[in-house]
């Protein structure tokens, strides 16, 4: 018998069994949850962002298996699309908008954002497409806990390179996770917060005050020629927003210019907020 | 139905990583269901399904967007599944039944009452199935139980329209003579007792 391609497709379910075709029907099964997740995992399509309130206005979030990548405001990026072309020209690979983020991802926001639950949580961050240096830079700087800030030249000084202060600026200014990695924590030695590349000074003085930073303080400080403060009774010298030296009462409270004066008056640095002197201080004093 | 320009390929050829993900949502049934067919192990088929989905989209990064664009989508991926399971199960046998195990299944919309009837009912379905020669079991199942067309079958076991279509009609009559017999089996059991 010959038959014809189109003779087929004509006579193809006329003479079908129906009984046959409905039972055989009831052993279709559907695949398994997670099998699709699984198969975008292994060829790296597995990334999704959310759009989420922040400090400041709206941000979208981007994440993928090894945590949070990504980080814009969506006033400044404008809207989902152009988002996912900045996500697609960073990574070289797609985003995907999803209304609900995993309860792991939730966390790290919301202790990230709004300081919801404990901050000795881990957060997972993607930063592998970034230098050795500036990841370091950017890993450090989410040690800073809320509502505290610290100059470039501690970050540049806890990483051992005292002098790589620029440096330090430059990958913050980079950083590609705003207020997850808070980058708005980092501000100038002198007392000046500095920019930020997430929207200027302004957006930065705005987000340090939704955290409870009194930017005006710490900002006058300095142009006394205060970089620390100290406590009489224990004889420890912090920065000034360090949380144990916001504890001092004001009876007890000494303000100190350099580690060099604190030291000469026997004091010692604070072993949480580990104070020091910007480098080439006797330049900018 | 099949001669139709595929929207998704159409999306595939201008950007494999933009569409893939509804790919795999769109034919991910279809893909697990070839490899259980022949695998008849549900952890072994979804190993399989997603090696195979892997597969097909290493193939797409590759292929030039012509071809993608050209691509019949369905028995392209019931094939990759098809050859994946062959390769996973070859010189081996499996002792888990599947279909036993798909007959334990119940879908979602299943209210608790007809659950049973329905498992009785699967569980039947799959014992005849199991008991067809094995050369028209698997073209019978692509057929009905995937619901593969016979264009689709054809081109998934990469054989002739006119013997797959055989294939399945001997399988589906032969079926069909063991429902009827065990329907009359059913029936003097029932006027027995």
């Amino acid at each position: 018998m010959k038959v014809t391609p189109a003779a087929a497709t004509a006579t193809q379910d006329t003479d079908k069994d129906v009984v046959v075709a409905r039972g055989l029907a009831t052993l279709r099964q559907r695949a398994p949850v997670g099998l699709s997740d699984a198969v975008l995992e292994r060829v790296g399509l597995a990334d999704e962002y959310v759009k989420v309130d922040g400090p400041i206005g709206p941000l979208f979030i981007a994440y993928g298996k090894r945590g949070i990548s990504f980080v814009e405001r969506a006033d400044a990026i404008g809207d989902e699309g152009a988002f996912e072309e900045a996500f697609r020209s960073t990574f070289g690979r797609p985003v995907r908008l999803t209304s609900k983020p995993p309860e792991q991802i939730q966390k790290v926001i919301d202790a990230r954002l709004w300081g919801r639950t404990s901050r000795s949580a881990e957060v997972p961050v993607e930063l592998d497409q970034l230098p050795d240096f500036e990841r370091s830079v950017l890993l450090k700087v989410l040690e800073i806990p809320r509502g505290e800030v610290r100059p470039y030249a501690w970050v540049a000084a806890e990483l051992g390179r005292p002098l790589a202060v620029r440096a330090v600026g430059n990958a913050v200014a980079r950083n590609p996770i705003p207020f997850v990695i808070p980058c708005h924590r980092v501000v100038r030695s002198d007392g000046r917060i500095g920019n930020y590349g997430a929207g200027g000074p302004t957006a930065k003085r705005a987000v340090l005050e939704s955290e409870g930073v009194d930017v005006d303080e710490l900002e006058r400080l300095p142009n006394r020629g205060v970089r620390f403060m100290g406590s009489d009774s224990t004889h420890i010298y912090c920065y000034p927003s360090c949380h144990n030296a916001r504890r001092i009462t004001d009876v007890h409270r000494v303000q100190l210019r350099s580690s060099d004066e604190a030291r000469a008056s026997g004091y010692r640095a604070c072993k949480v907020c580990r104070p020091v002197d910007p480098p080439f201080r006797a330049a900018v004093a | 139905m099949q001669e139709e320009p595929d929207q998704l390929c159409q999306r595939l050829a201008a950007d494999v990583d933009e569409a893939f993900h509804e790919l795999v949502a769109t034919h991910q049934d279809l893909v697990y269901g070839v490899a259980l067919r022949v695998t008849r192990n549900e952890a072994t088929a979804q190993d399989v399904a997603q090696d195979a989905l892997v597969r097909a989209y290493g193939a797409l990064k590759r292929y030039p967007p012509d071809r993608v664009r050209g691509m019949r989508l369905r028995p392209w991926l019931a094939r990759i599944a098809l050859n994946a399971a062959r390769n996973e199960v070859r010189g081996r046998r499996m002792h888990d039944d599947v279909d036993d195990a798909a007959a334990n299944v119940a879908s979602p919309d299943d209210g608790p009452l007809c659950l049973a009837e329905r498992n009785d009912e699967r569980r039947m379905w799959a014992g005849l199935l199991r008991q067809l020669p094995e050369r028209y079991r698997l073209a019978v199942a692509l057929r009905y139980v995937e619901d593969l067309s016979y264009v689709e079958l054809a081109e998934t076991v990469g054989r002739p329209l006119g013997s797959v279509k055989s294939d399945v009609h001997r399988g589906t009559a032969l079926l069909r003579a063991a429902y009827d017999a065990e329907q009359r089996a059913l029936g003097a059991r029932e006027a027995a007792s």
